[in-house]
């Protein structure tokens, strides 16, 4: 019998793959540029957050827990420059062009 | 059932190659090629490298990224701005070699791809390792990571002249401007700076300061060292130049040539210190071998995180100044 | 090949094979020059994965890894990015002097048309 830790792992990164999968079928589907990071950023967010949440449990010690928020902040910052350049870039091309 | 893993992440990586090689368009394979780097960053981890991973994500998928992105940019708007010049062999056309040769070609690189998995699944059976060796020498150097040891003790010698060969490849990009532009600043700031780029450029850095000392600091122990933290910085710089918060520096200055060759400077100084205080040539006596290694190291890195940043920065742009 | 022959360095060192020879066949036949550039880079990745694998094979003494060939594969990641920059370098100076991104491969009447 698996542990409760254990579980609690197992179902936090369950559905934080369900939620990239679910970013992932957006960008393939959707029709255009901003719905799709519209769809990317909320697996960013949410989805590594949740990646994150569950492997906090099984971190051997407070400073490695703490580079895991780090790693999830860090990937935040990125992803949401990264989508707000990309967008900027569309918006400038279709109202420049 | 890290199998499925594996063969997921090597499918990964297969498919990118083929779409690589396979795409019409130029930024999209540069893209893939930036996801191919990061999977292979992982694979790195299932084999149980770390160092090497890191290596890879940073340098193999981030920093060769802006490079590659940055030459297609260069190249796309080199040639919608100007149509009347007399263009050669055009993409479009694909007047490429013909199909004879490039079956050919395809035959012959199945040829050594077969090869060398013939290679792969013929390896000797108990697998030759120069692992205990390592091991064995590992505390007469006072470092706790075994690369991190080949790479500045056993093996200093090609890390040496790793870094000579990344001054020279810069001196090879420096002297591709112009007769009268050399001595001069790259230009990385785009025309329009958005916004969100400024202030990541202003968030940013100190962390990313912070975690390439930290890499630098730890990766005698644990995985991390020169290479992983100088490209951090690297990216820092970069970063802050591509937001136009500070100008891309003059190659002619001083102070910077000084950065670049600072750290090779002091490798090949205590490398001909060994002669007077150890065994020979970059041998370090056993009692100050780890502050040796980490001096070294700190050098090392702010040369290594100024050479990619300026190897990425490219030839220079402006004239320099009065 | 049985499931416990497929560890990981083996199947690594394999799609090194593989990378190795998409690589190769982008070098050899793509026209556009940046594309080889990819292509040299995909190469190499390809030659570090199978490198990648005799450093696992070659655990022992405490290590995961044989850390020789691994702080050689460090050593050729950073050289290789070091040539890649200069490639890319040449290739925008080709750009910029003649138009072209591509080697010329047709034989021309008249070769000479000036920078």
């Amino acid at each position: 019998m698996i542990s409760l830790v254990d579980a609690f792992t197992l179902l936090a990164i369950g559905a934080g793959a369900i939620l990239f999968l679910a970013g992932t079928l957006g960008l393939i589907r959707f029709p255009d540029t901003l719905s799709r990071l519209h769809a990317l950023s909320k697996a960013d967010n949410l989805g590594l957050g949740l990646i994150v949440l569950g492997l906090l449990p099984q971190a051997t010690s407070t400073a490695g827990a703490l580079k895991l928020v780090c790693v999830w902040l860090l990937a935040q910052l990125s992803a949401a420059t990264a989508s707000q350049l990309i967008a900027g870039a569309v918006h400038r091309r279709k109202s420049g062009s | 059932m890290t199998l499925l893993l594996d063969l997921a992440l090597v499918a990964g990586l297969l498919a990118l190659a083929l779409h690589i090689a396979c795409v019409r368009d130029d930024r999209n394979a540069i893209v893939s090629f930036i996801a191919f780097g990061l999977l292979l960053g992982l694979g790195w981890t299932r084999l149980a490298s770390i160092d090497v991973a890191l290596t890879e994500a940073a340098i193999g998928g981030g920093v060769t990224g802006v490079l590659l992105l940055r030459a297609e940019a260069h190249l796309r708007t080199g040639k919608t701005s100007d149509t009347s010049k007399n263009r050669g062999t055009s993409k479009s056309r694909g007047a490429s070699t013909s199909r004879g040769a490039t079956a050919l070609a395809a035959i012959a690189c199945t040829g050594v791809a077969a090869g060398l998995a013939l290679v792969v699944l013929t390896f000797p059976a108990p697998a030759p390792t120069l692992a205990p060796a390592a091991a064995a020498a590992l505390p007469g150097t006072g470092l706790g990571n075994p690369v991190t040891a080949v790479l500045l003790a056993y093996r200093a010698l090609d890390t040496l002249l790793e870094k000579v060969v990344l001054i020279l490849a810069l001196i090879g990009i420096w002297s591709l401007a112009p007769d009268m532009l050399w001595g001069g600043a790259p230009s990385l700031r785009p025309a329009v700076v958005p916004e969100p780029l400024a202030y990541l450029a202003q968030m940013l850095p100190p962390f990313g300061v912070l975690i390439a000392v930290y890499m630098f600091w730890v990766g005698a122990d644990a995985p991390g060292g020169t290479f992983q933290a100088g490209t951090v910085l690297a990216a820092m710089w970069l970063l802050v130049m591509l937001a136009g918060l500070r100008p891309a520096p003059e190659t002619r200055r001083l102070a910077l040539r000084l950065v670049l060759v600072g750290g090779p400077a002091l490798f090949l100084a205590i490398g001909f210190l060994g002669f007077a205080i150890a065994d020979g040539f970059l041998s370090y006596p056993e009692s100050i071998a780890k502050p040796l290694i980490v001096g070294i190291e700190a050098a090392l890195t702010l040369s290594i995180g100024a050479t990619l940043g300026l190897l990425v920065a490219g030839p220079a742009q402006t004239a320099p100044g009065r | 090949m049985s499931a416990q022959s497929l560890d990981p360095a083996t199947l690594f060192g394999l799609c090194g094979a593989a990378l190795v020879g998409i690589g190769l066949f982008v070098v050899i036949t793509h026209p556009g020059l940046l594309r080889r550039i990819v292509g040299f880079n995909i190469l190499g990745s390809g030659i570090f994965l199978v490198f990648g694998a005799v450093a696992r094979r070659g655990a022992g003494a405490g290590f995961d890894g044989d850390p020789v060939p691994q702080a050689m594969v460090i050593t050729g990641i950073v050289v290789a990015f070091s040539a890649t920059a200069l490639a890319v370098a040449l290739l925008q100076r080709l750009f910029d002097l003649t138009g072209r991104e591509t080697l010329e491969t047709e034989q021309e009447p008249l070769p000479r048309s000036g920078p």
